[in-house]
């Protein structure tokens, strides 16, 4: 099986940035960049797109086993692939955690009987997410975690924290930190500001992320370990991380197309869709969020995918559940930081591709002999987002209705065709 | 005239001609409540749900009697009656009571926003009893009705709010409603009990209490919760009552003929001293009178059926 796909613009960050074809055959990428005139069973016209590395998305709740009315890990490898993602690292907070290898292996066989996304499973710090007891690093990495986090609650403890940071160093994995001072935090259900004192709703202040960040930031120069910092979404957080990676602290951090594409005012008129945490944050956030992007002091792009089904969405605001589903929004979303002049194309494509990978240890790129995960985006498709028909089981999402611009028309994994765009 | 929206949801959504409309309504219906006969046919045939899902006893007794004098029939569900406690979602509670037809549907909820949700799937007019933190409507009217009454406008006024405004639906209410009727509202607590951005309302805020009540024409006090001073919002009732409990000495210092008001139930020696509750300046229990008034206003509005169906 020989694929070409013809004429794009082929952008592999720090590798290549060129128009020409790029050759798949039996699942491997052939050849990039130069023209291809062999005969080929399939010829792919990406005239006027993009030719990228399959998108990789490092922070996803695919919500199986245990909730799979709300997604499952077919249903969120479908979604996945609609928008351009062809790798997803999924959360450990499913029912029963994926703390042990056994719920590790059945994440990875699922994913492989969907065929469609890679899913790289994140195993948890702890067991059952307790904060309590270290869970089998090695047994889990064997079985093919990728990295360790509690995410959706932070490690409470200080010591605790302190070594799994220096446990993981052991395996050289990163420790991914949901930054959240629980105390602090209190009963908050949205940003605090003018918003929330208007709509009479607890609010959670910035500094209840930036002080985990901050101890986190501590804890990684003590041990030496990798931290990842996830869905940042304040100013006083990306001051920090700025701050420690000027001094060569070993930290990465990610936000989600939400914190740079909405603010609080998003919640007016209680609407659920727009409850996450951390929560929405001002205009002067979601400038300081920009600006950490283009500067660097942001690695990664992640969607924090989390869906949720009516049932929980459908409430009163304050028992509503956090998060929102992104993996079908996040490219046109991103696409506009672009078309907002925050930063190059070729960086934001990094964002999305080898920067991520590089921090979880994953294999990415559009490299010969290598696998062909690739991702073919028409930059100028416009297109309406309608949640009823996403691949995803979920519809908790804000951007209903919104008009976009550019979307992935091609996904292969494997030099397979996993999806292909429905025609403008 | 009548009102624009099928609901009562905050004070917000009201235009000041629709405030006025409800007060005036008031003051017609106050008259009724001074008959040897206190019962009007006006709403007969129409049917009203209290549902209140957290506890109240005076909103709830005022709202019930407003219904009576007006012939309503009027049922209540509170929490441990209503299908909530057995997992139906607010939602579905809501449109199962719309189904059985009622003319208006009050409601209390500890969820800011809940009143709102609920407008959203009935067709029936809703009226919000209070939620959670934001709003209190029928409050803020029959304060700003007893103010009214005793100084024969609203405009120019100075009023003073003070106590714990972070949590109180009160004082939102009593902000956008005196300001929307051109008074000028100071608020005044411990910075604790202050919420960020409250400025935004077009009121002002000052940490001295006296600096609050000086030239205030009202001093309305908030009802400080016990709750508050093991969350640590204050170190005792002691010291609250020190520096910001209004006493007979700190009154000296407001206009000449200060009203003294508080949505209750009061903590005698707390935020308010005995003999100022008790005091020639107070018209609390107005504000109770008033109560009773106002809802029997809003439930005429709302249920009254000369709203027309098609406007909103």
């Amino acid at each position: 099986m020989r694929i070409r796909i013809s004429g794009g613009r082929i952008i592999d960050p720090g590798r290549i940035d060129t128009v020409g074809d790029v050759v798949v055959e039996n699942g491997k990428i052939r050849s990039v960049g130069p023209p291809d005139s062999e005969a080929a069973d399939q010829v792919i016209d990406a005239r006027n797109c993009l030719v990228v590395p399959g998108l990789i998305d490092v922070h996803v709740h695919l919500r199986e086993p245990g909730h799979e009315y709300k997604e499952t890990i077919a249903s969120g490898a479908a979604a996945a692939v609609a928008g351009g993602f062809t790798a997803v690292c999924a959360m450990p907070n499913t029912n029963p955690v994926n703390d042990n290898a056994q719920v590790t292996r059945f994440i990875l066989d699922r994913a492989r009987a969907a065929g469609l996304a890679r899913v790289y499973p994140v195993a948890s710090i702890t067991r059952g997410l307790k904060g309590e007891q270290l869970s089998e690093f090695a047994e889990l990495k064997e079985a093919g975690a990728v990295a360790f986090s509690d995410d959706g609650r932070p490690v409470v403890g200080s010591r605790m924290m302190r070594r799994a940071m220096e446990y993981a160093r052991g395996f050289d994995m990163p420790i991914v930190s949901h930054c959240e001072e629980l105390d602090l935090a209190g009963d908050g259900v949205m940003n605090e500001g003018v918003v929330a004192t208007r709509l009479g709703l607890a609010g959670i202040p910035n500094a209840a992320e930036s002080i985990m960040v901050m101890r986190d930031i501590a804890l990684a120069e003590l041990t030496g370990a990798r931290l990842h910092i996830c869905h940042v979404s304040c100013a006083e957080s990306i001051a920090a991380i700025r701050a420690a990676k000027d001094r060569g602290v070993r930290v990465t951090a990610e936000t989600a197309p939400h914190y740079f594409t909405l603010t609080e005012e998003a919640v007016a008129e209680y609407d659920t869709r727009a409850k996450m945490n951390p929560p929405l944050r001002t205009a002067a956030d979601r400038q300081a969020v920009r600006q950490a992007l283009a500067d660097g002091t942001l690695d990664a792009i992640a969607t924090d995918h989390a869906p949720h089904s009516i049932l929980e969405k459908e409430v009163e605001f304050d028992q509503a559940a956090n998060g929102i589903i992104g993996l079908e929004t996040a490219l046109p979303l991103s696409l506009r930081l672009v078309a907002d002049g925050v930063l190059p194309l070729t960086d934001l494509i990094a964002k999305l591709t080898v920067t991520p990978a590089r921090v979880f240890g994953l294999p990415c790129g559009l490299i010969p002999g290598g696998a062909a995960d690739i991702t073919v985006i028409d930059p100028q498709r416009t297109w309406t987002v309608d949640a009823e028909r996403f691949a995803s089981l979920s519809r908790n999402c804000p951007f209903d209705g919104w008009p976009v611009t550019g979307r992935a028309v091609l996904t292969m994994v494997d030099g397979r065709i996993v999806y292909e765009a429905p025609e403008a | 005239m009548q009102l624009t929206h099928k609901d009562i949801l905050d004070i917000a959504s009201l235009s000041v001609a629709e405030i006025e409309l409800i007060l005036d309504t008031a003051v017609q219906m106050r008259e009724i409540s001074s008959r040897p006969i206190k019962k009007v046919p006006t709403l007969r045939g129409k049917t009203v749900v209290h549902f209140f899902y957290e506890p109240s006893t005076r909103t709830k007794t005022s709202f019930d009697v407003a219904a009576k004098r007006l012939s309503a029939d009027s049922l209540s569900l509170s929490k441990s009656t209503s299908s909530l406690v057995k997992g139906e979602t607010l939602i579905d509670t809501a449109r199962n009571l719309d189904a059985m037809a009622p003319d208006a549907i009050v409601i209390r909820h500890s969820s800011a926003g809940a009143p709102h949700l609920i407008a959203r799937h009935v067709r029936c007019g809703v009226i919000n009893a209070g939620d959670g933190r934001h709003a209190h409507p029928s409050q803020a009217l029959l304060d700003m009705l007893t103010v009214r009454q005793h100084k024969g406008r609203l405009d120019g006024l100075r009023i003073a709010i003070i106590g714990d405004i972070t949590h109180s639906r009160v004082a939102r209410s009593n902000c956008e409603g005196f300001v929307k009727m051109g008074s000028e509202v100071v608020l005044c607590g411990p910075p604790t009990m202050i919420p960020k951005g409250i400025e935004t309302y077009g009121v002002s805020v000052t940490g001295d209490v006296d600096e609050a009540i000086s030239g205030a024409d009202v001093v309305m006090l908030l009802r400080i919760q016990k709750e508050r001073q093991q969350a640590g919002l204050f170190p005792s009732e002691r010291e609250y009552a020190r520096v910001y409990g209004l006493n007979r000495r700190r009154l000296e210092k407001a206009g000449r003929d200060v009203l003294i008001m508080h949505p209750g139930p009061v903590n005698r020696g707390v935020e308010l001293a005995p003999e100022v509750a008790d005091g020639p300046f107070s018209v609390i229990l107005d504000q109770v009178a008033n109560g009773v008034a106002v809802r029997m206003a809003l439930l005429l509005l709302v249920a009254g059926g000369t709203r027309n169906e098609n406007q909103d």
